[in-house]
């Protein structure tokens, strides 16, 4: 905190009122665009049934209830697969999928940054390239080489790739870059081989860009829904039983609203609670070529 | 001291006969194990879903492959009907690039312009206005709320809206419209587009150096517009850079929007993307090989954007 106080922009500067007035106006107008669509959300969830179809249709809930969470429960109760087991394939594939991902994009990076050896600037060259393939451009070898690993219809199918997501290691090399050498030599005289070094002394340093790397991997996979690799009911995620609900239509709009909550309350307290580290981690990470 | 040795040992790897060379690769090879080592569950898996991909996808689509039969080799034929002889494909060409050129640019400046305004604000204002803006990128996929919003009959929240007002009689079928369909996923696009490129620019804001602008002021600049072109700006090059390559990536690719919201196909294909292009022949229809070469096409057309963009970007502030 102290330092953004130190690095806010000079007020002496001539700022007309009416400039500055106007783009809090413009950011307030845009601010309530991306808003609103969520403060329904939420509002939709806490609506009893007659109020989600009132004539005209109302913004703002006036008697919350929590029937439609209590429906939630109900339904999935009743269905082949339990809502608790959409649950746990989320999470798992969430939590392996992001935890997996800063360990080995951490390991891979702290190699590339701190030292040079054969082939470590083609490697990141190739990685800073992939930054600019879309996921849909491989979609179809990738479900190949999926086949040929025996992996459609298993969880790993979605957690395995999700490992090396290229722009983790870019994150991690630039933020591992600025720890000081002097701290990985004085680790060295003392004995400790890379391993140490990197569990010991880089892992706990970059405690910030786990942090990042954790915002921006953690919502992807919250959100997958199994893509093209997995059919089994029994495998598939929250996020696709969502979409089965919502497609049920009017009977299951109050549900299909509590589910929505549920969705989008994880990643956005995931964020609250990493905010400031986490931007801390993208100004200081530099992104240099 | 580690760069050093190394291509010392480079030089000298040059004078040798190709006996000792092999050795001294093999000694540079053993000394940096541990390197590789630690390097290697990222980079097999890189490369095994990342860059094998994508060069399989390459040579793919000069190949005819229905997932049954082994893979025909023909030529350009895939390129060939692409261009000549697909007009579905054209029309998703068309779409993918006013996505692209609206999306794309507008998502980009938004970014920037919130940021900074964003920058100017006490650090707890600062925080809450950040979540706002980026909430809904990170929100697990709500877009479908739009669905409601947009929802054809008269309880959807637009057509609700706009019948108590008076401006229309009878529900507009928003998504099943060909003329409503493209702006509405404009719009939903742009309303997600906040995300990883918002994040850097407002952290890159936070690092400029505070002694730049008060040199800037002694040197003569007067106002917040000639601070933001001479100094903000080029100091937060490498972010904009950074920002540029996502969102023209994420542009470029609109096909998760379009489905959720109008659809696959769309009516009339007036969703319809060179990405949901590449779906429908990659995974309803099985021809591999020319789904490759939609996708390589895909593919050439995000690397052109990114180096014009990265060349616009260099003159910024000069």
């Amino acid at each position: 905190m102290k330092t953004i106080a130190v690095l806010r922009p000079s007020r002496k500067l001539n700022r007309s009122f009416t400039v500055s007035f106007l783009l809090f106006a413009l950011l307030a107008v845009f601010g309530a665009f991306m808003a609103l669509p969520l403060i329904y959300a939420v509002n939709n969830a806490f609506k009893p049934l007659d109020e989600l179809f009132i004539f005209p249709p109302r913004f703002f809930v006036s008697n919350p209830t929590f029937d439609n969470f209590f429906d939630l429960v109900a339904l999935m109760g009743n269905s082949w697969v339990p809502l608790s087991r959409y649950i746990a394939n989320t999470v798992m594939i969430t939590v392996l999928g992001t935890a997996g991902h800063i360990l080995f994009a951490s390991a891979a990076a702290y190699p590339l940054a701190k030292y040079r050896f054969p082939g470590s600037k083609i490697l990141f060259s190739i990685v800073v390239l992939s930054l600019m393939f879309s996921g849909q451009v491989t979609a179809i070898p990738n479900y190949m080489v999926m086949s040929w690993l025996g992996w459609i219809n298993t969880p790993a199918s979605i957690i395995v790739p999700s490992l090396a997501f290229p722009l983790g290691l870019f994150l991690m090399k630039q933020f591992i870059e600025q720890i000081p050498d002097a701290l990985l030599e004085a680790a060295k005289i003392d004995g400790a081989n890379e391993y140490r070094i990197y569990w010991g002394i880089v892992m706990p340093n970059v405690k910030p860009a786990w942090l990042t790397l954790m915002i921006l991997q953690f919502p992807a996979l919250w959100g997958t829904d199994g893509g093209n690799f997995i059919y089994s009911e029994n495998l598939k995620t929250l996020h696709y039983a969502l979409g089965q609900i919502v497609l049920g239509g009017i009977a299951r709009a109050g549900v299909g609203a509590a589910v929505a909550l549920i969705l989008m309350v994880v990643p956005i307290t995931l964020f609250i609670i990493s905010q400031s580290s986490v931007i801390q981690t993208m100004a200081t990470s530099g992104m240099k070529e | 001291m580690q760069a050093e040795t190394t291509s010392g040992a480079v030089s000298n790897l040059m004078l040798a006969n190709k006996e000792s060379r092999l050795a001294l690769a093999w000694k540079t090879l053993k000394r940096n194990k541990h390197y590789y080592i630690l390097m290697s569950p990222y980079m097999i898996l890189f490369f095994l879903f990342t860059v094998i991909p994508v060069v399989f996808s390459l040579l793919l689509s000069f190949f005819y492959f229905n997932m049954l039969e082994f893979p025909r080799f023909i030529g350009w034929q895939n390129y060939s009907r692409l261009f000549l002889n697909d007009d579905v494909f054209m029309i998703a060409v068309k779409n993918t690039f006013l996505f692209a050129v609206i999306t794309g640019p507008i998502s980009y400046l938004a970014c920037f312009i919130f940021a900074w305004i964003i920058n100017e604000l006490s650090p707890k204002v600062r925080a809450f206005m950040t979540l706002v803006f980026y909430a809904p990128s990170i929100s697990g996929n709500v877009y479908f709320i739009w669905l409601i919003i947009f929802s054809g009959d008269s309880y959807g929240y637009l057509n609700g809206f706009l019948l108590k007002t008076g401006f229309i009689l009878e529900p507009i079928q928003w998504l099943t419209n060909a003329e409503y369909i493209l702006p509405i996923i404009i719009i939903v696009q742009l309303w997600l587009s906040l995300g990883t490129s918002f994040l850097a620019f407002i952290a890159g804001l936070q690092t400029i150096d505070k002694s730049l602008i008060e040199a800037g002021a002694v040197d003569g600049i007067r106002n917040r517009w000639q601070e933001l072109w001479f100094i903000t700006l080029p100091s937060m090059r490498p972010q904009l850079l950074f920002g540029a390559v996502m969102q023209i990536t994420a542009s470029f690719a609109v096909a998760d929007v379009s489905i959720a919201l109008a659809g696959f196909p769309s009516v009339n294909y007036a969703g319809h993307t060179i990405v949901t292009h590449l779906m429908d022949y990659g995974t309803i229809r099985f021809e591999m090989g020319y789904a490759s070469a939609i996708a390589t096409v895909l593919f050439f057309i995000m690397i052109g954007a990114n180096m014009l963009t990265q060349k616009l970007l260099r003159k910024v502030g000069e």
